[in-house]
């Protein structure tokens, strides 16, 4: 059990790459900067299934995106915010 | 195929009530689950056992586990520490996934999407709603939210702020919706019948008591 690289609260950019596999970033959220909700779990790598068991198993986080810097033009508040499962290694320290 | 010519063994049939399958998509899924018996990987019988405790669930499960929170405010406050716990004390389980339960106060509304795919708390809550799988909803409600609510009859002013849940990975959510005013007295069996399959994933805010 490998400890956590992000801690609640950080900020953290989202890999913005389009590996020719399965993986389980939509585009809309990829480039973007968010805070870590919650340090989540251990679980197999979406991309390393189609080869395998999804080993070694990565450190999921939710993060906490603002929708205004989400989207242009966005009709909400500055308080509405999107919050997504990212792996580990998806996500790089943006403080 | 009246006269039943075909060479399967029926011993390694998944659901013997199904109708034989006619595209080739189901052609090929029906095959590969036939080859994965074959090799081993887990018996017909084990299949059949999984197929009906889905179909078992049903968002009255959910219905309960609200309806618990709201009597109870220690559990409440385990279900939204830890909601794969909390659910276990009922009897539930959701494993691999780790479960997870938002909760909608005055000023904030909660609703849940799998943009990639479908992701639902299908063992749980039973099947996801028609809606819930379309490419509409799915690409709509993370980006005009509040849009998508007021099709659905939820018109949310701007002291409520949204959180839109993106089941992404494996995680699967559950919106722990408002308890309604007047319902002090009521029991939890009483509690259990005004929740709703949309007031789980934050379609429907408020619950209706009349």
């Amino acid at each position: 059990m490998s400890d956590p690289v992000f801690q609640v609260g950080q900020r953290v950019r989202i890999a913005d790459r389009t590996p020719p596999v399965h993986h389980r970033v939509p585009a809309y959220a990829k480039g973007h900067v968010g805070v870590i909700e919650r340090v989540c779990g251990l679980h197999g790598q979406p991309e390393k299934f189609i080869r395998g068991n999804g080993k070694p198993a990565q450190r999921i986080y939710r993060v906490v995106i603002p929708q205004d810097e989400l989207w242009m033009n966005y009709a909400g508040t500055a308080a509405d915010r999107l919050e997504i499962e990212i792996f580990e290694h998806w996500l790089e320290s943006a403080e | 195929m009246s006269d039943h010519d075909h060479d399967h063994e029926h011993a390694r049939t998944f659901q013997p009530d199904h109708a034989e399958p006619t595209s080739d998509g189901a052609r090929l899924g029906l095959a590969l689950r036939e080859l994965l018996i074959e090799a081993g990987h887990y018996t017909a019988l084990e299949e059949q056992a999984v197929i009906a405790s889905m179909q078992g669930a049903s968002p009255e499960n959910g219905a309960r586990i609200v309806a618990r929170a709201w009597a109870d405010s220690a559990y409440k406050a385990r279900l939204l520490a830890n909601g794969a716990a909390a659910i276990r004390e009922l009897g539930f389980e959701l494993e691999p996934y780790e479960f997870t339960v938002m909760e909608n106060t005055a000023d904030t509304h909660n609703v849940i999407v799998c943009t990639l795919c479908s992701c639902y708390p299908r063992a749980l809550l039973g099947m996801s709603p028609a809606w819930y799988k379309s490419s509409s909803y799915r690409a709509r409600i993370v980006r005009e939210p509040r849009a998508v609510l007021a099709e659905f009859g939820v018109t949310l002013g701007d002291d409520v702020a949204v959180r839109v849940h993106d089941s992404t990975a494996e995680l699967r959510y559950m919106v722990l919706p408002q308890r309604p005013d007047g319902t002090d007295d009521w029991t939890e069996q009483q509690l259990t019948a005004l929740v709703t399959r949309d007031s789980l994933i934050g379609t429907q805010r408020e619950l209706d008591v009349a």
